[in-house]
């Protein structure tokens, strides 16, 4: 440890009390983006600040961390932010899914199914679902207020005609406890289902764009689809090259100078597992 | 036969600042009727119709409309979700230049099917349906559905715009100037395009214009307005033929030397 010393996990204990306060409103109202006084953390913005400091309110002395970006534990972002909160709030890191209590991420929701108890911490960009469709932020709050989403399928029906199906493969829209349009971060649309009803508690934290919101466990969450087009999400035809999975959201990987390519898992520690248990290809 | 109007506007007025846009006007609107609001530049025609809408807060006055859903509903007093859910379905506003009626980056398409969307219609078919439909009954090529009203001339943007507003059936369509920007014989045939489909659809229709020839074509009572003031108010033909007043007899006049 350096000699400058911090108070627990970074944040201040009034810094963190709003940020929960912001938390505890986020979990009443599942999908209401929450405004909160995003602060600055020791990290470039766009690097998920939000979700560090999701992370620093809610963190215990006894919880187990893990940390995934695009479904790896072993990125530069990855690591550097389980190492910080190693350092200032002194709490063990893991890899491994099931033996995490609090797990941040960026892109991927794990493979392995969450249990009761978890807290899953979302980096979030872009929090507003409605904001490529409606520019004026008054009139999107005005919008989700009155629970008017026919422009959110706007957007949907321009890509089955366009492309015959709808072919939004991340940050597809949810409704959530079929109230609030959420946005569920730059997930692939293939986690989307893992949030419908999950035992986990949610929580999305956008640093720049200043809010919080939270999915509750056991919480409706679905898919904007049409009655004639539902929501089917897209995944590669393959099996990952590493251990087989055929069931797994898979990324597709340059693995020589010629361009051949090959698809594994996006998540590295349910590939690891997988093989660990005997079975590779 | 209902024994009500569709709409009452009682003394409603609109101020900004010390100005009376619109000035304790009062008027009826039955259903199925086309009433004209005429009046030169800055009279406050489309004030008044803007503040009908709910798009400006009127000062005074009231404005009793027979709603489908709500029955008898006071506009000036009515909470914004219902106000909203009215104007996505029982109303419709026709804007004089329809890039404030569109949406202008999504597909002509998109634009029919949007309202039908808000309205809660969730078959993509269905809404494709409608939108093609809808398309071909304003007389345009259905094959142009998935281009983007950018693409489309002045008149055929204009025909987009009241088949979006359209394409709910709504009972009441606020139209202000609907043919002001376009060439005289484009106009002609949006004309003919509106007058149908208002017999066909039996809208009730108050339609802003300074053109009284687009007035007695299309309307069968006329407001006349001046300074925020209704000055003479009548059967299209009489205010036409007759006018009573000095400054509707000058309206009348100055058409006929133009
Ligand atoms: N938002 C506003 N703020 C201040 N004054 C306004 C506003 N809108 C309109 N006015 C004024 O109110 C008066 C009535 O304007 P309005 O646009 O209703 O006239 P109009 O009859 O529709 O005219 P035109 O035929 O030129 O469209 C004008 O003097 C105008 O300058
Ligand atoms: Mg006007
Ligand atoms: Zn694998």
């Amino acid at each position: 440890m350096n000699a400058i010393s911090y108070n627990f996990a970074y944040l201040d204990e009034q810094t963190k009390r709003e940020i929960r306060r912001a938390l505890l409103k986020a979990l009443a109202i599942p999908g209401h983006q929450v405004p909160f006084a995003s602060r600055e953390m020791p990290l470039a913005r766009g690097w998920g600040t939000g979700g560090m400091q999701v992370t620093a309110a809610v963190i215990g002395r006894d919880d187990v961390l893990k940390v995934i970006d695009q479904g790896a534990d072993d990125t530069t972002n990855a690591v550097s932010i389980r190492q910080f909160f190693g350092r200032v709030a002194g709490v063990r890191t893991t890899t491994r899914t099931e033996e995490a209590t609090l797990i941040q991420t960026r892109h991927r929701i794990p493979e392995t199914p969450l249990r009761p108890g978890q807290i899953m911490v979302y980096q979030v960009p872009q929090p507003e679902p409605l904001w490529r469709l409606e520019p004026s932020r008054a009139e999107t709050r005005r919008l989700h207020a009155l629970a008017e989403y026919g422009i959110m399928h706007v957007k949907l029906y321009e890509d089955i005609a366009r492309h015959g199906r709808i072919t939004l493969a991340y940050d597809y829209p949810v409704l959530v406890h079929g109230r609030y349009v959420m946005s569920p971060s730059p997930i692939p649309a293939f986690d989307n289902p893992k949030l419908h009803r999950s035992p986990a508690i949610h929580l999305f934290g956008a640093g720049r764009e200043k809010r919080i919101y939270a999915v509750p466990p056991y919480t409706d969450v679905v898919s904007l689809a049409f009655e004639d087009h539902p929501f089917r999400p897209w995944k590669a035809e393959a099996a990952c090259a590493l251990c087989g999975s055929t069931d797994t959201y898979l990324d597709e990987i340059v693995i020589d100078d010629r361009g051949t390519r090959r698809y594994v898992c996006s998540d590295t520690d349910w590939c690891e597992r997988r093989r660990a248990q005997g079975r590779p290809v | 036969m209902t024994e009500t109007p569709l709409l009452r506007v009682r003394n409603l007025s609109v101020r900004f600042g010390a100005l009376a846009a619109v000035d304790g006007v009062s008027f009826d609107l039955w259903s199925g009727e086309v009433v004209a609001l005429v009046g030169e530049s800055g009279s406050g025609k489309t004030t008044l119709l803007r503040s009908i809408h709910g798009f400006i807060p009127p000062t005074a006055g009231s404005i009793l409309y027979r709603s489908d859903r709500f029955g008898e509903v006071e506009l000036t007093h009515l909470d914004e979700p219902r106000r909203r859910l009215l104007a996505r379905t029982e109303w419709g506003f026709v804007h004089q230049n329809p890039r404030d009626g569109l949406r202008l980056s999504h597909s002509a398409g998109a634009n029919v099917g949007e309202r039908l969307m808000g309205a809660g219609a969730r078959h993509w078919g269905t809404i494709r349906a409608q939108a093609l439909a809808w398309l071909d009954r304003v007389e345009i090529d259905p094959g142009r559905i998935d281009d983007l009203p950018r693409t489309f001339s002045g008149g055929m943007q204009q025909r987009l715009q009241i088949a979006r507003v359209l394409v709910t059936k709504p009972r009441l369509v606020l139209m202000d100037e609907p043919t002001g920007g376009l060439d005289v014989s484009v106009q002609a045939r949006l004309l003919d395009l509106l007058r149908r489909l208002v017999a066909e659809l039996g809208l009730s229709v108050i339609l802003v214009t300074h053109d009284l020839g687009v007035a007695r074509l299309l309307a069968q009572r006329i407001l006349v307005m001046q300074r925020g003031r209704v000055v003479e108010a009548g059967l299209t033909d009489q205010v036409l033929d007759d006018p009573q007043h000095p400054y509707s007899q000058l309206l009348v006049s100055s058409v006929l030397v133009a």
